[in-house]
């Protein structure tokens, strides 16, 4: 354990670069006006947190991230903006909610984090080696400790799969006659 | 080596503009955007005390709240499309039948 770190190398330089990206782009999420764009910076934000996770060792969870988030949530976000018309409506998507009160709110919440969180706190700091291929270990953790919630959510996915479909269908009785009608 | 507070501080900085996003925005969409990042923040902090804990635990737990994630986008995003079906809008200001 030592104490004064100094950030150099490779590896240091590509955490602050990825650090750095999806900081902007993850502002840009929040204040960009166009609803597309803001989808994008989004995509940005998720692709560069996958980087992190990769550079802290963890590799599967960062394949996940890519497959999840940025091939599964950002497209299905971008399908909800384009298939409703007036969803990505600038006016809608940039007409600020009470900015005053809302900037005290998260200026507090960021003091109150970078107290507790680096002020207060002192982490300790280990030098942990690089954990190299964490698949086969997550693995055996799901099949064996995690058995119980790995199955459990996949219970979950089922229901949330049918609830998303049931929800967002157009009408049902209108699609049933239709569905009679063809056959 | 990164240091965890440098992980930490990101996290936070992250979940910090995820909230910003989520009070300031008012379409429904970049509110659920939003709420998209805080998560992300928080699974970058999981997997910061994984790796200097030296145990898996936190990426497993990663992994249940990627899953879970992926279930509250289906849900939502198909909650938000019905919504703007039978209101015509995602302006989370003139939704508001349920305010008593």
């Amino acid at each position: 354990m030592t104490s004064g770190y100094e950030i150099t190398g490779i590896a240091a330089a590509a955490w602050l670069a990825t650090a750095l990206v999806t900081m902007v782009a993850a502002v840009g999420v929040a204040v960009l006006r166009n609803i597309v764009h803001a989808a994008f910076a989004l995509l940005v934000v998720l692709l560069g947190v996958a980087g992190l996770y990769a550079l802290a060792g963890a590799d599967l969870i960062a394949v996940l991230q890519i497959l999840l988030y940025v091939g599964g949530v950002v497209v299905l976000l971008l399908f909800a903006v384009m298939l409703t018309s007036r969803m990505g409506d600038p006016e809608v998507a940039s007409q600020p909610l009470a900015p005053l009160r809302a900037a005290l709110a998260v200026t507090s919440l960021s003091a109150l984090l970078a107290y507790g969180l680096i002020v207060s706190t002192r982490w300790r700091d280990v030098d942990a080696p690089h954990i190299v291929g964490t698949t086969a270990d997550v693995g055996e953790a799901f099949l064996g400790r995690y058995l119980l919630p790995f199955e459990v959510i996949s219970v979950l996915l089922l229901a949330a799969v049918v609830g998303a479909v049931v929800i967002a269908r157009r009408d049902s009785r209108s699609e049933r006659e239709i569905g009679e009608r063809r056959r | 080596m990164i240091p965890l507070a440098h992980y930490i501080g990101l996290s936070a900085m992250l979940f910090a503009i995820g909230a910003a996003g989520v009070l300031v925005r008012r379409n429904a969409l970049i509110v659920f955007m939003s709420v998209e990042l805080m998560l992300n923040a928080s699974h970058l902090g999981l997997v910061a005390f994984s790796r200097f804990r030296e145990a898996l635990d936190g990426q497993v737990l990663v992994f249940f709240g990627m899953t879970v994630a992926a279930a509250e986008v289906a849900v939502g995003l198909a909650i938000i499309i019905a919504v703007f079906r039978s209101r015509k809008t995602v302006n989370i200001d003139e939704l508001r039948s349920l305010n008593g």
